[in-house]
This record gives structure tokens, sequence and C-alpha cells, in this order.
């Protein structure tokens, strides 16, 4: 397999670390050499999160190159947007359909974009754009969007555009959280494959 | 996760961070003590070993500030030991005073010194300051590794050196070397157990001249002679080692992206790494320019590689073109884009992917910044409402490093100014005396504790009269939440005297009040009583930082009150989102609304609508 590439995005708070964690630590439970390109500190607050993923037989820049992601996984559709810089012509977006207004839009007086405006700007910098209830399903089910992320790792699995193992994706979950969190985690999860 | 870093498994393979693996590398080389003040890119080294010291059988302590914090470290060098201290880039700048004697006289047991430079400023403002140029004023070896597993590797080795060579060393990461998570390989834990002894040698410690300047020749000396171990040593290698018309050198994350690149064009050319880049081994450089014609240095932020190269190419008179900085950008973090790029032009080879198309069809994409904001239910946010509503929009600001600097942005406006920790103070004493401006200076309770206390009594001393407002969420929170003196409690957990912030500034000779800003009235009308003070007043506004209060809630499994609006009442003023600005209120074409997954029922929303529309929700 050649190095393949993921850019998560996402509103600080939102689990993009955790997410994050759980996709290294299963590409290198599956025998690959991994890179994850973290920020902390500042940026955290709320602002706009960028994790970057490179895993393969040998890797050596943490950062995706500009125009090489394979998958942008997007735990808010307009962060999945911001990022189509990291896309082309191969890259997928997985994104959550679930909006977290920036402050900036009503302070500056523009406009939030419909998912179908986000899906048309993708065009340019995509294969293709997939919109997902990640957040409404996570709520639904465990009673609160922060299980989101859990539900998008379970969507990019089920959809085949991340080539990691399921039953490993699972272990690796329970491995960052809480023993009685394990059930609902594990019903978020599986209801990704369920669509 | 974190007590893994103790696994005495030899050969076990775990994703750590570059801080996490900076931590094993010092348990394998046997540290003992260690100590650091909070500051990111380099803050998760200390919370690791706050959580693992007790039980790893090592000093660790949260100092006051990295200058307490680099001689601490020292001190325990001097007594034997094998130390660490661990700060931010800006940190090296208020421990530089102490780094340098330090350096001087010489360490014993091992001292390794890390410095996390954050290019882009990922987290932290301020500037993009290049930390590399401390080794080179300070005659300190400095190391710089690539990746995670490097610095464990690099780790060790500095402890080595810093024993062999009895010198400090410096290990410069950067953000996305401290940063980036990859496979780390463990080997061997050293416990040492017993105390260690200050043996008195005057000869060795006193900086006073003449010994200074006998000290100064040493400390050249001892840089010679560590020049030619790094030589020898196999953390610099070269990739594609041949002759060739045009080759690269490089160190530090920016190898990771030449690699990347080289492999992106298809190209093979020569690429020398270096890891030891202070004092530069300088025949492996010679060596290397005289296999080329052309040679590029791929560096982030500042030239110093290039120019130290520069330097060495022309006492060799060697006939080679230097690139650098005529290609490779100066500010901002490199990329492999932009690395790519570089090696594109001088190599004269287009890549095979357009990027000027790419960029210019992502410039057509419009989206609205989200810059990071105070936390829903932040106890900042009320205090610079209240100073906003108590002062107006002409008294001047003084901001300062922590997380209410997000209240540089809008609506808050609530710093004029953001420079370094504990300049709020200093400036704003300046502005004071220069003009006849109303001023305010904001500060920290950990920052306070770090760099406000002289700032402090300088205004007391000369006369000036501004109003200092600090704001003191029982907590360091922008680093992670680490404890300061005013906690009570120290970095690995135990109780300890509590130095009571308004004791502090009332010994500075300050008046001070204490204004629990949830309390918005209170806290106006406080701001307006002090600023008309002729004296320097103090308020100290405390309330919890509202993340810890939660995580504390939580587990007393405490419900909060969520709060709603009221559509009947509510007659759209927007000031709860234009003028307040709580992330958890947002508004369609109907009304105004808390979204209730974010609100985190402080409730001071509730006392500034003036329609009274904002209630809990039952």
């Amino acid at each position: 397999m050649k190095d393949f590439n993921i850019v998560i995005a996402g509103v600080g708070g939102q689990g993009i670390l955790t997410l994050g964690y759980i996709i290294s630590k299963t590409a290198m439970d599956q025998g690959f050499d991994v890179r994850m390109a973290e920020v902390h500190g500042l940026s955290q607050r709320y602002g706009a999160i960028v994790c970057h993923i490179r895993f393969g037989k040998k890797i050596f820049s943490p950062l995706v190159m500009c125009g090489k992601a394979d998958l942008v996984i997007g735990l808010e559709p307009l962060e999945g947007l911001r990022n189509a810089y990291y896309g082309s012509k191969k890259t997928v977006f997985l994104l959550d359909n679930y909006p977290i207004i920036p402050v900036s839009v009503y302070l500056f007086n523009k406009k939030y974009p419909k998912l179908e405006e986000i899906g048309e700007d993708l065009k340019p910098f995509s294969k293709k754009v997939i919109f997902v209830n990640a957040s409404k399903k996570a709520k639904e089910l465990a009673g609160n969007v922060i299980a989101a992320n859990i539900y998008m790792v379970g969507a990019a699995v089920s959809k085949r555009l991340l080539p990691l193992r399921k039953d490993l994706v699972f272990k690796n979950i329970k491995g960052v959280i809480k023993p009685k969190y394990y059930e609902v985690n594990e019903k978020v999860f599986n209801a990704a494959f369920e669509v | 996760m974190v007590r893994e870093l103790l696994s005495p498994e030899v050969g076990k393979k775990l994703i750590l961070l570059g801080n996490e693996a900076i931590v094993r590398g010092s348990l394998e080389a046997g540290v003992r003590f260690v100590s650091t003040y909070p500051g990111t890119p380099a803050s998760e080294i200390g919370d690791r070993f706050a959580v693992i010291a007790k039980e790893a059988g090592i000093y660790f302590e949260y100092s006051t500030n990295e200058k307490v914090a680099m001689e601490a470290a020292a001190g325990a060098s001097f007594a034997g030991l094998k130390s660490l201290v661990a700060m931010k880039h800006f940190g090296i700048n208020v421990a530089s005073d102490s780094l340098l004697p330090i350096a001087y006289v010489g360490t014993r047991g091992g001292m390794v010194v890390i410095v996390a430079d954050d290019p882009s400023g990922w987290s932290s403002a301020q500037s993009e300051q290049d930390s590399r140029y401390y080794p080179r004023m300070g005659h300190i070896p400095l190391l710089e590794p690539s990746n995670p597993q490097e610095c464990k590797e690099v780790t060790k080795f500095a402890f080595e050196l810093s024993k062999q060579f009895e010198i400090p060393v410096i290990i410069r990461t950067t953000t996305r070397v401290a940063h980036t998570r990859s496979p780390v390989t463990f080997g061997q834990i050293t416990k040492i157990d017993g105390k260690g002894r200050f043996i008195k040698d005057l000869e060795r410690y006193n900086t006073l001249p003449p010994n200074v300047i006998a000290l100064h020749e040493k400390i050249v000396e001892k840089n010679e002679k560590i020049r030619d171990f790094f030589e020898q040593s196999e953390l610099n290698f070269i990739v594609n080692k041949k002759k060739s018309k045009f080759g690269i050198i490089t160190s530090g994350v920016s190898f990771n992206y030449v690699v990347d690149a080289l492999d992106e064009l298809g190209i093979k050319i020569p690429v020398l790494k270096l890891t030891t880049t202070h004092p530069l081994p300088r025949k492996k450089i010679i060596d290397f320019l005289k296999l080329l014609k052309s040679v590029l240095i791929v560096e982030e932020l500042e030239p110093v590689l290039e120019k130290d190269i520069k330097v060495i190419a022309q006492e060799e008179k060697l006939k080679i073109e230097i690139r650098g900085k005529n290609l490779v950008p100066r500010a901002g973090e490199l990329t492999p884009e932009k690395v790519l790029l570089a090696i594109s032009k001088f190599l004269n080879k287009k890549p095979s992917f357009n990027f000027d198309l790419h960029l210019k069809k992502f410039k057509r994409v419009d989206v609205s910044r989200r810059f990071p904001v105070m936390c829903p239910g932040c106890p900042y946010r009320p205090a610079f409402y209240a100073v906003k509503e108590a002062a107006g929009e002409e008294v001047v600001l003084g901001g300062d490093i922590g997380c209410y600097m997000l209240g540089i942005f809008p609506p808050a406006n609530a710093a004029d100014f953001i420079l370094n920790m504990g300049a709020g103070e200093g400036v704003i004493h300046g502005i004071n005396k220069a003009s006849d401006q109303k001023t305010i200076a904001f500060i920290g309770d950990s920052t306070f504790f770090h760099a406000g206390i002289p700032a402090l009594m300088n205004m007391v001393f000369n006369k000036s009269n501004p109003l200092v407002i600090i704001l003191d969420n029982l907590t360091t929170a922008m680093t992670g939440h680490q404890p300061h003196p005013g906690t009570g409690i120290t970095g690995i957990g135990e109780k300890t005297r509590t130095i009571v912030i308004e004791d502090m500034v009332k010994a500075c000779g300050a008046n001070v009040k204490v204004v629990d800003p949830y309390n918005i009235q209170e806290m106006i009308s406080a701001v307006k009583e002090s600023l008309k003070s002729k004296e320097t007043s103090v308020i100290v506004a405390r309330r919890e930082c509202r993340l810890l209060f939660l995580r504390k809630a939580k587990k007393a499994d405490i419900k909060l009150n969520k709060f709603q609006i009221n559509p009947k009442r509510c007659n759209k003023c927007g000031i709860c989102l234009e003028r307040f600005g709580c992330p958890a209120i947002y508004k369609d074409e109907k009304g105004f609304y808390i979204n209730e997954e974010l609100c985190n029922g402080c409730g001071v929303c509730s006392q500034i609508c003036p329609s009274k529309a904002i209630e809990v929700k039952k």
C-alpha cells in the first residue's frame, strides 16, 4: 500500500485528538509506520483544529502535503471546507452535517453556508463529499454530541474510506474511554455500520 | 496511559508525542530531578512527570517561572544528580540570565534543557522566536531531533554528553516534533537511588573577574572538544551519498519535508541531516560540501545553519553556491509543499502536481474565521464585559499571556496590546506615566506569580496609578490546568502553603479588592471605584476556571443549570451575542437561542440581558 494521508478537522473540544489517536494506534497495530501531527494550547479553545495522520511502510513528514489527502474527516462541515487545501481529485471528504456556527459569522454579518454550498465548493478539491449524521446519532444514542467522533471513525471504516480493521479500531476506542462508557460508544460505533 | 511511560518492558512500542518520548528518554538516562514552568509546545513534558514522578522516585516541580526552574535544575546538577528542565521558547528568554553563567561554571550530574519553539504560533503569541541563537550566544551544545523516536535517543545522548563534558545541553524541538505522535521503541530504564551532594569548589563556581575570563576560555575550549566529538556522531548522517551537482543540508522537522519533497519530485540527491547543530561538525560539513557544486540549506525560521555554513565555506575557500532563505520562507512554519517548491526552484524541476493552480482555486473558497474563544462559562468573559461597561472604550487596556489573551478578539476587544508575560503591567505603567490616559492592566494568576510581582512593585514604588486586574481562575488554564503557588497544591499533588494573591498585593503596597466576576454589577462598580484612585489599585477577579469546575461537578454528580432564552421576553437587542459573545448563544432569522450542549450554566448572560429574557431551563 502507498502512504495513506488523513486530515481531521473540527472545532476545539470535539475530541479530534482522541479520534486521531484511535486511528494512529490502529494503524500501528496493523503494522504501519505512523505520524500524527497535533495542535495543543491556544487553538484548542473552540478554535479551528486540524490534525494530520499519515501511515504506510515508512513515514517521514507528520504533515500531509497540500492536495495529497486521501481522506478528510470534518467533525464540523465548515471545518471540512476550510481544509479544502488538502484535497484534490482523489480525496474523499467525510463530513458531519451538524454545523457549529463561529462567532465571527454574527460579528461580521456573514452567512454560514448551506450544506449543499459546502458540497459545491468542495467539488474542485474532491472525488466525493459524503455528509453523515454523526452528531445527531451520537446525541440520540449516547445522549451527547461528544461521541460523534466515534461515529465518524465508524463511518470511515464502514464506507471503506479508511484501510483499517473494524475490530482493531473498536479495541483502540476501548483503550481511550472509561469502561462505563464502552456500551454507549459501541452503540454509536456500530450505528455507523448500519446505514 | 501516562503510566505506561514507566514500563520496564524493553522493546515495547507505544505511540508517543515527541514530548512524551523526551520523558521516556530521560527515564532511560536515569534522570533524578525535573523542573519546568508550563508552556506549550513543551507542556506535556512536565505534565507527564507530574503523574509518574512519585512512582519513578524522581523529584518533580512546577517552578514559579522558567528562570527559577533553570536554577533549580542547575542546583540539582551541581549536587551531582541528572536534571532536566523544560520550557517553551519564550521561557528560555526568562531563563537565559541564569543559563549563561551556569554553562560557564559547568554542570556536574548531567543537565539537559528542553526548549520548544513554535513556528507559526500554534500555541503562542509574542514572536516567532528561533531559540537556536541561545546555544551560539552561550557556548552550549545543541541537539535537534526530527521525530519522537529521535527525541528519545537524543535525550539519552544529551545526558551522556552533559555528564562527560560537564556542560548543560540544549535540546531544541519545534511544534511539529514536540506535538507529533509516532511509534517509539522502549529501552532500559536506569534507576539510581541516594541523595546528591554539593561539593564546594570556588575555583569552579566563582564567576567574578578575573576567574570569569578563565571560565570563558575554558568553555570555548570545551566547545571545540565537543565539536570533535560530534564529528563522530551517527546522529548526523547522509542520505543518497554520492558526487552530485546539487545537495541539501537540513535539520529537525525540515529533514522529513526534504525526504518527502524529493520523493514527490522523483529525484535522488545527497542530503546531510544534522542533529548536533551547535557546535557544528565542521569536517563532516566540509566533506559533504566537497561532493557538490550547489547546496540548499533547508531550515525553519532564521538562517542559522546557513550563516554558519557560509562562514565554514568561506574559511575553507570552497567553490560552492550556498542557497537558503532566498528560496525557503523565513516566516511561518515550513510545510512539505513549501519545501517542495523551494527544492523545485533550486533544481529547476517542475513538480507533477500543479500547486499554483491548486492555491488559486483554494483562494476562491471563502470561509468565516473561527478564532479561538473563551469557553462558555469562562469567568474572564464577564470580567472583560464589566470593564467595558465601567470604563468605556477610551481606557488603555494592557493584555498579557494566558487564556485571557483571547480577550483581544471581538466582541470583548479587551486588549490594546499583548507582548509577553508580565508586560501588561510593565508597559501600562509606562503609558500611565507618559500620558493622561486611564490605564488598566490585565494579568492572570499564574502569570502574576511568574512575572507580575516586580512590575506591580514598580508601579507602587514609582507612584503611578493604573488599575491592575488579576484574573484569578485558580489554575494555569491555557497550558492544561497546572497548579501554581496560589493553589496550595504542588506539581505532584501534595498539599503546600497557599500564597494568597491579595496578601502579596498588599505586601507590594497596593490597594486591593477581591470580586467575583460572575457578579456583574459588583465587578462594574469595583472597576469604576478603582479607576478614581490616585494610587496603584488592584482588583482580584476570582472565580475558578469553568472547565475545572465542570470536571469536579461531573465527578461529584452535580447537575448544572442550563439556561434558555424566553422568546416572549426577548426583544432581540443582541447584547448577549454581539457584546457578551458567549459561544453557546446563537441566532437565526426568528430569534436568539442558547445551545444546551454548549451552555456551562454560569448564568451571567441572565444578568446582562436588559429584558430579563434569559432564564433557567426547567
